[in-house]
């Protein structure tokens, strides 16, 4: 069983489900963490399905999209896919000033999003 | 704003250590609260400053704790001010690149320094670059 500590990940139809621990997602050591326990899941357990559900995730820096953008190569290196769904509004603005809305394909929920893999 | 009636100043020297930086922070938005500002404005001050002052701290002065970042916030009725100072060489903010453009997309940088400016009514830095003056008028 993965020892993760800023994610917790369900399987579900074939895709893995990431939720995230903290409501928001700022401190220095805990964006190392979550970059940490994402790339995990894609270098040692080699997952090409990812769903990342931001349900409750309240806030996000600038350093953590980094860490989503940097996840998004990996994945893409590996031939898999990445997915988000379930972003509140406060946060769905910074992607979209970011532009990063148009770089990331995102679904409004989880249900959605699974079947849409 | 040097006519400006503060309700509430705050005035730290803080070690590069994020966690105090935070913890500085987070007596703004505990005051911002008890003083009724709008949601909206709390997630835009928030968002900011977390960046403004994780630059100071982990760019600005290379996450040194011996090094001291000042952090000065004053708040009236009607804005909030707020200005961070590093002991840092500065930085140019103009020379960064847009981090919305289609060839920067995936580079990490220019991101946190385009948040504060879109979120924030003023965002000023001193021509040396360690200092950085930002003002949000309450909506």
């Amino acid at each position: 069983m993965a020892d993760y500590r800023q994610i917790s990940v369900t399987e579900t139809d074939g895709v893995s489900v990431v939720r995230f621990n903290d409501q928001r997602i700022l401190d220095a050591g805990s964006i190392q963490q979550l970059g940490e326990d994402l790339f995990q899941l894609v270098e040692a357990e080699e997952r090409d399905k990812l769903l990342l559900n931001f349900t409750d995730v309240e806030f996000l820096s600038s350093a953590a999209l980094n860490r989503l953008i940097m996840l998004d190569k990996k994945v893409k290196e590996s031939n898999g896919v990445l997915k988000f769904c379930c972003i509140c509004s406060g946060i769905m603005d910074v992607f979209a000033i970011t532009r990063l809305d148009k770089h990331f394909e995102i679904l409004d929920d989880e249900p959605a999003a699974i079947a849409s893999f | 704003m040097a006519n400006e009636s503060w309700l509430w100043v705050l005035e730290e020297r803080i070690p590069s250590v994020t966690k105090e930086g935070s913890a500085t922070l987070d007596k703004l938005l505990t005051e911002l609260k008890n003083q009724q500002w709008p949601d909206q404005d709390v997630f835009a001050i928030h968002l900011s400053l977390e960046e403004a002052i994780v630059n100071a701290i982990l760019h600005g002065n290379s996450g040194d704790p011996e090094k001291q970042v000042e952090i000065t916030f004053q708040v009236s009725e009607t804005e909030l001010r707020v200005e961070i100072i590093d002991e840092g060489s500065g930085f140019n903010p103009d020379a960064l690149p847009d981090p919305t453009a289609d060839e920067n997309l995936e580079k990490p940088s220019g991101r946190g320094v385009m948040l504060m400016r879109h979120y924030m009514d003023h965002v000023q830095y001193s021509k040396a670059g360690n200092q950085v003056v930002m003002v949000k008028k309450r909506s």
